[in-house]
């Protein structure tokens, strides 16, 4: 009877200890904790893939497939982004018809800045894009806004990146409830199943990277967005980081939303928090 | 061949009478209240930001087949876009927890 007993009290007293032990983990990992998920997030990629080099995730499929690569390495002699880096140039420094350009809008006069974007604007309260300032600055200019998906928009999004090549990606979240929300509202965008055919953007991008989807190479999660915008042959021109989220979301039979939606800035958000310390590599070529 | 003659006619009553049943209005009614049914579901969708392509697709073929005046294809275009339109408000509801079971930890 004493042995029954104090063998009742001793796995009631383990079975307190293995409770004590795990309650601080579930805490930890309802937690918002951007640095300790971008760590994780990182060496998922980077032991899944031993042999890629941290720098190269940034070149999406082609980091995934040798022959690829071959292939892009020479398309880049003459890469098919070369005229919307031309026209985006040029537009850059053309005079808005108040005679003021788009240096005036950002730091920097605009040059070397991609890697800071997107930021949290903790005026507004809500995550700012890229695409999302240069329209911005065109509508405090007196100038229409342009499409987010492509044509000027890419061509402009395409020169900013190209002064910025090299640069790590380095985005900040302020010590803001409401920047750690934006946060977490992307990494649930990204991570939530969606459309008839049920797949999130984890579902090819952390799940798939390097596996075929019919003719198509799959690009890992990690870097993905230091490469926009991108020139697709696909898509027989150029496309902005909401070109991609818009035809993600159709392709897998989801309404999209519109472009620049909180959803769409908050997951460019965390994708590229995520991906802090990768180079920007845009503007990209993909298949 | 007086069967055969009673047969011709009553194909004839029932060809000139299809077009008839096929706008008859208990049926164009049927449609109207499944077409109600999964726009109001689609509707539920879209307030979770869920909604799905093939559901507006769906509800366009309903309505197309409404307009020609075939209410019996209208109808089941209507529910099968009710029901796409309830598992995307399934997936959304579910999705609300599940999405954490694929975190990169």
């Amino acid at each position: 009877m004493k042995a029954r007993t104090s063998l009742l009290l001793g796995s009631l007293s383990a079975a307190l200890v293995a409770f004590a032990l795990t309650s601080p983990h579930v805490v930890a990992a309802d937690k918002v904790d951007p640095v300790a998920d971008a760590k994780a997030f990182q060496n998922f990629f980077f032991q899944k893939f031993p042999d890629v080099k941290h720098e190269d995730f940034v070149n999406g499929p082609y980091s995934m497939n040798a022959d690829m690569k071959r292939q892009w390495q020479e398309k880049e002699e003459f890469p098919p982004y070369e005229f919307a880096l031309d026209a985006g140039k040029e537009m850059f420094a053309t005079p808005f018809k108040n005679g003021k350009t788009y240096a005036d809008c950002f730091p920097n006069g605009g040059i070397g800045i991609r890697q800071n974007y997107p930021y949290f604007d903790e005026k507004e309260g809500k995550v700012v894009t890229l695409e999302l300032a240069l329209n911005r600055c065109r509508e405090a200019n007196g100038e229409q806004p342009y499409s987010y998906v492509k044509d000027e928009m890419a061509a402009l999004t395409a020169y900013m990146a190209f002064t910025s090549r090299g640069k790590p990606m380095d985005i900040k979240i302020p010590d803001d409830p409401r920047a750690l929300a934006a946060y977490e509202n992307g990494k649930e965008y990204f991570y939530t199943r969606r459309g008839q055919l049920n797949f999130s953007c984890a579902t090819c991008h952390v799940q798939s990277p390097g596996e075929r989807i019919r003719a198509e190479i799959l690009a890992p999660a990690l870097g993905i967005v230091n490469a926009m915008p991108i020139y697709r042959s696909e898509w027989s021109g150029m496309g902005t980081t909401s070109r991609r989220f818009t035809t993600c979301n159709s392709q897998i039979r989801g309404v999209p939303f519109n472009p620049q939606d909180d959803e769409y800035r908050n997951v460019e958000y965390y994708l590229s928090y995520v991906s802090n310390g990768l180079p920007i590599s845009g503007p990209g070529a993909r298949p | 061949m007086r069967i055969k003659m009673r047969n011709s006619v009553f194909t004839l009553v029932l060809l000139a009478a299809g077009p008839t049943y096929a706008v008859a209005a208990g049926s164009e009614d049927e449609f109207k209240a499944a077409y109600a049914a999964a726009e109001a579901a689609n509707k539920e969708a879209g307030k979770l930001r869920n909604q799905w392509t093939t559901t507006a697709n769906t509800l366009a073929a309903a309505k197309k087949a409404a307009d020609a005046g075939d209410f019996d294809k209208a109808t089941a275009s209507a529910k099968e876009a009710e029901a796409l339109a309830k598992a995307s408000i399934y997936q959304a509801t579910s999705e609300k927890t599940r999405w954490k079971d694929m975190e990169i930890r």
